[in-house]
């Protein structure tokens, strides 16, 4: 099995939204096999004897198995014709074991009891060979066994029920109102995940999870081919750790902001928010560019979650912070010693960061980590103060925690699971303030709502990142569109600049979809959740060339 | 890995089985052996074997695709009805374009038995020479090297049979002080594994860390930049993945016409400006079948020959890349994107162009680059593991990483010099000297 198979996005028309392409796991089925059940537990457990009893036969004073079954449904139109609909799944079992102090992993699509054993020796084998070359033995946090335990993600409505066609029309439906609306064109996407993970190890636990994750999402382009102009406008919806009832656009999750801005919290209702972006769209290609400069930022959740993601949630990954993802993604500012401070100000006094893996309808939201840790909450800013980091069972007594805070994760059965991000989350406001509120107290500043271009170095020093909307802020009122925005900062300085928070009314969740880390790259789905923040005196670029 | 004959008789089986109008048929098999350190120790290493066969059956307008890596009869025939119960079911393309009949590919060199011969041994050792060039010096390398050897064969119920092995070898380091100071980086990708040194790229990128350390701020501003293949490597290609017909037909590419249309045959560039692809280059062969790997992504079977393109030539842009549909819709020929980049240059090296500049900065590497005006192709991103200030045609001291804001339309011409092209991410391009590159704010990383 090719678990790289990846699907090529530029044929797709979908490269505004993601970059480079989407990966696919696993084998493409027809639609019925993804409500077919996998095997069932008492299966399961008898299998993951095998793995453990096999890996600890040879050796191993550890192990840990996970059997997979991955499904995903990827739906994909244009206008008025679907382009694909991908169904997939991907089910085998990963070993992953320590022998001589000294990790090894191996993995198998044949998931019977002689390929599942054979599997077991391969990881054991490894782990000896590779001991050879290390420096240090792994040194991992107890976990007691959690016994025999399930955990599922609480949906109302599993997307994978829900017939094709209601998607497909729902989607057609989304892309008709945008042109009725002034669209030139319009992409429309659902992606559903869903990831039924058995986890057994030799601490003694044997974690059943059931997990869903959904994304409905578009881009509308309007152009004018007079100026050979074109301006576009990607949904402000979120992945969700939920189920199709995220589309139910159910009105009290709703958050009615300025200028006609529609936010969503925990349902989303994708026709409305199309026809909004399609009028929005043809509105940036006559708005004003930016005249570069210090602004005042008041940041829409939607938009904040990428920020909080790049500066925070990437740079307190023990990891990076340690040096092993130096050639890939980097390193971390956010070094060990400016930890050991306990008064390294990350940010200013109203900066209150949580690492989170049990809020409800995110992302990264599970019972039991790809380790058998349980989901936990936990400060990674207090009051300003960097004052933790992520971290897994081989790295928690760096940090001198005494168990692992349940940050591992691997994508696939086939991939070795390693650490990775929480829900990372901005505390809201504890005094009541609405983003009217807010807006009323800027003299000089840009409301950003969206997702847009986002970069950062890699140690998440300087970043700069883009939107969807921009609307200029003058005298504590919103005066029209910008166009051409890129704010450019440093993330301590930004940070601190943070003067102002709407409340709880106003927190909704951002997410990441598809976060790559690693190398082979794996991804994973982890979202941010925020409410309505203004930042004081940040640096404003023009973006604007002529070619 | 099988060889033509055995995915041959595998495709012709598949063929047999079909009940719908027309079939076609996609089987690839890849060795993927990786080995990765960090900390001067290996962290992971593994080893995948994977064959996948793809069919895509075709009822009228409808199709559908099933994938599976099972190989016996029960199997393929079981495969062949699923792909069909998928099709019947799936809504009618109205861009739906029929399969091509039987096609000639050429033979590319894109395969190599020193590289097919890599064992867990070769992969270890490959990481020890690489740490051993950085830990007596006190230095720390994090690396990565990737091996793959494979093939991709399509076949279609029309006659259509395309075969063709690889192989490749994908190898980067990082390496930095003890103390997080400076930082280097080296990058290299070859067919034929012989070729790869893996301490000489090292010890390059080990020279780069200690020199970078004590790097000084220069105000950000526009500069004269050197910008090495691994750094030019990006811009280039993201500007070549923007050069599809159909986008500019649109109205939505840096293609486009003001009032409609495309700039094709328009001078977009400086005149030194030269990009073709061509799968027959020796040093950085292509695939001779769309649909056949490269690094603009295999989508799907398609089968198109690829041949050698000019897409820009002496500054104009004379190709774009077309889908079948739109090419037969605009009446052209359907040319297929690239799999493979191939930009002449001069005869130069680094250290010829750094002797011929007054004033500028050597670039190692672009990071996290993205697009910020897809209307301008106007990108950003920060360079980073070794930047140098170049004063009167020497380096004269590491400096601080910028992020810079740029286009690689006005970077090609601004062009002042280009040096001798070098393999990097499968396309050959060579080291760029560029005037007036826009480098927006400082960053403190290292």
């Amino acid at each position: 099995m090719n678990r790289r198979d990846f699907i090529n996005l530029s044929g797709l028309g979908v490269g505004g939204l993601l970059v480079g392409s989407i990966p696919v796991m696993g084998y493409a089925v027809p639609s019925q096999r993804l409500l077919e059940p996998g095997a069932d537990v008492a299966t399961k457990k008898r299998l993951a004897d095998i793995a453990l009893n096999a890996a600890k036969s040879r050796g191993a004073t550890y192990a840990d198995v996970r059997i997979g079954r991955y499904l995903q449904q990827f739906l994909f139109t244009r206008e008025t014709r679907v382009q694909n609909i991908t169904n997939a799944e991907s089910y085998g079992v990963g070993i992953r074991v320590i022998a001589n102090g000294t990790w090894g992993f191996a993995a198998t699509s044949d998931v019977t009891p002689d390929g599942i054993a054979k599997a077991a020796q391969t990881a054991v084998s490894i782990a000896k060979a590779n001991a050879r070359l290390q420096k240090e033995p792994v040194q991992l946090a107890p976990q007691a066994g959690v016994g025999e335990v399930s955990w599922k993600t609480p949906i109302k409505k599993n997307a994978f029920e829900v017939p094709t066609q209601e998607k497909v029309d729902l989607l057609l439906k989304v892309n008709s109102e945008a042109m009725k609306n002034g669209a030139s064109y319009v992409i429309s996407n659902m992606f559903f995940v869903n990831e039924q993970k058995y986890f057994a190890s030799t601490d003694g636990s044997y974690i059943d999870q059931d997990i869903h994750r959904i994304w409905p999402t578009f881009t509308v382009t309007a152009v004018d081919r007079a100026a050979g102009k074109f301006q576009t406008r990607d949904a402000l919806s979120s992945p969700m750790g939920m189920g199709y009832e995220y589309l139910d656009g159910t009105a009290s999750e709703k958050i009615l902001a300025p200028n006609g801005l529609v936010g969503y919290r925990n349902a989303y209702d994708m026709v409305e928010d199309a026809t909004l972006a399609a009028k929005q769209a043809k509105e940036k290609l006559t708005a004003k560019s930016v005249s570069a400069g210090k602004y005042d930022l008041v940041l829409d959740p939607n938009h904040l979650g990428l920020t909080i993601h790049e500066s925070v949630g990437h740079p307190t990954e023990l990891d990076r912070v340690l040096g092993y993802e130096a050639n890939y993604a980097g390193t971390s500012f956010a070094t060990l010693d400016k930890w050991k401070t306990k008064s390294f100000k990350y940010g200013s006094p109203l900066v209150n960061i949580v690492a989170d893996k049990t809020q409800p309808h995110t992302l990264g939201t599970v019972g039991y980590d790809d380790e058998g840790v349980p989901a936990k909450q936990w400060d990674l800013i207090k009051d300003g103060v960097l004052v933790n980091y992520q971290a897994i069972r081989d790295q928690a007594h760096i940090i001198g925690e005494k168990a692992s805070q349940g940050c591992c994760y691997a994508d696939n059965w086939s991939s070795v699971q390693f650490q990775r991000m929480p829900n990372v989350s901005l505390k809201a406001g504890t005094e009541k303030r609405s983003v009217t509120d807010m807006i009323k107290g800027v003299e000089k500043g840009i409301y950003i709502i969206g997702r847009g271009s986002y970069s950062i170095d890699q140690q998440r020093y300087n970043f700069q990142f883009g939107g969807q909307l921009f609307y200029e802020i003058k005298n504590g009122e919103l005066v029209g569109m910008l166009n051409d925005v890129a704010y450019q900062s440093n993330t301590q300085e930004f940070w601190n600049s943070c003067a102002q928070l709407c409340d709880q009314d106003d927190y909704r969740t951002f997410g990441s979809f598809f976060d790559g880390k690693g190398q082979p790259s794996q991804i994973s789905a982890v979202s941010h959740g925020s409410a309505t923040t203004r930042f004081n005196g940040v640096n404003v670029i023009n973006t604007g060339r002529k070619i | 890995m099988l060889s033509k004959d055995e995915a041959k008789r595998i495709t012709d089986k598949v063929l047999a089985f079909r009940k719908a109008d027309e079939l076609s048929v996609a089987l690839s098999g890849e060795r993927n052996g990786n080995i990765r350190y960090a900390r001067n120790t290996v962290s992971t290493s593994g080893e995948t074997n994977n064959m996948n066969l793809a069919v895509t059956a075709v009822f009228g307008k409808r199709s559908g695709t099933a994938t599976i890596n099972e190989f016996d009869d029960a199997s393929l025939e079981k495969l062949v009805r699923r792909a069909e119960e998928i099709a019947r079911l799936a809504p009618e393309n109205p861009e739906f374009v029929p399969a091509l009949g039987p096609q000639t590919y050429l033979n590319t060199a894109s395969y190599s038995e020193n590289t097919a011969k890599i064992d867990p041994e070769f992969r270890a050792k490959a990481a020890f020479e690489s740490i051993q060039a950085c830990a007596p010096k006190n230095l720390t390398a994090a690396g990565y090297m990737e091996d793959s050897t494979g093939f991709s064969a399509i076949a279609n119920s029309k006659g259509l049979f395309g075969y063709t092995p690889y192989t490749g070898v994908d190898f980067s380091v990082t390496v930095r002080t003890a103390d997080g100071t400076g930082s280097g980086y080296a990058l290299r990708d070859v067919t034929n594994a012989s070729l790869l040194n893996t301490r000489q790229a090292t010890e390059v990128a080990a020279q780069k860390a200690a020199a970078s350390v004590n790097a000084k701020a220069l105000e950000p501003g526009k500069y004269t930049v050197i910008l090495e293949p691994a750094a030019g490597i990006d811009l280039l290609q993201n500007m070549m993945f923007s050069m599809d017909a159909r986008q500019a037909d649109e109205g939505r590419s840096f293609l486009s016409k003001k009032g409609g249309g495309t700039r094709l045959g328009e001078k977009l560039f400086d005149e030194r400006v030269q990009i073709y692809s061509d799968p027959m280059n020796a040093e950085a062969p292509g695939s001779p079948f769309a649909g056949g790997g490269g690094r603009f992504g295999g989508g799907g079977v398609d089968g198109r020959p690829q041949e050698k393109v000019t897409w820009v030539d002496k500054g104009v842009v004379s190709n774009m890349y077309y889908s079948r549909f739109w090419a037969e819709k605009k009446g052209v020929k359907a040319t297929p994107p690239p799999s493979n980049i191939l930009m002449l240059g001069g005869s130069e090296s680094i250290a010829d162009l750094i002797k011929s500049t007054q004033k500028g900065i050597l670039v190692t590497r672009l990071w996290y680059i993205r697009a910020v005006d897809p209307q301008t192709l106007l990108y950003t991103g920060l360079t980073r593991d070794g930047t140098f200030y170049i004063e009167n045609g020497q380096i004269k001291f590491p400096v601080k990483n910028f992020r810079f804001n740029e286009s690689p339309v006005i970077m090609l011409n601004n062009l002042e010099a280009l040096g001798k092209p070098v393999r990097v991410n499968g396309s050959l391009v060579p080291p760029m000297k560029i005037r007036d590159f826009t480098f927006s704010s400082l960053s403190d990383a290292v």
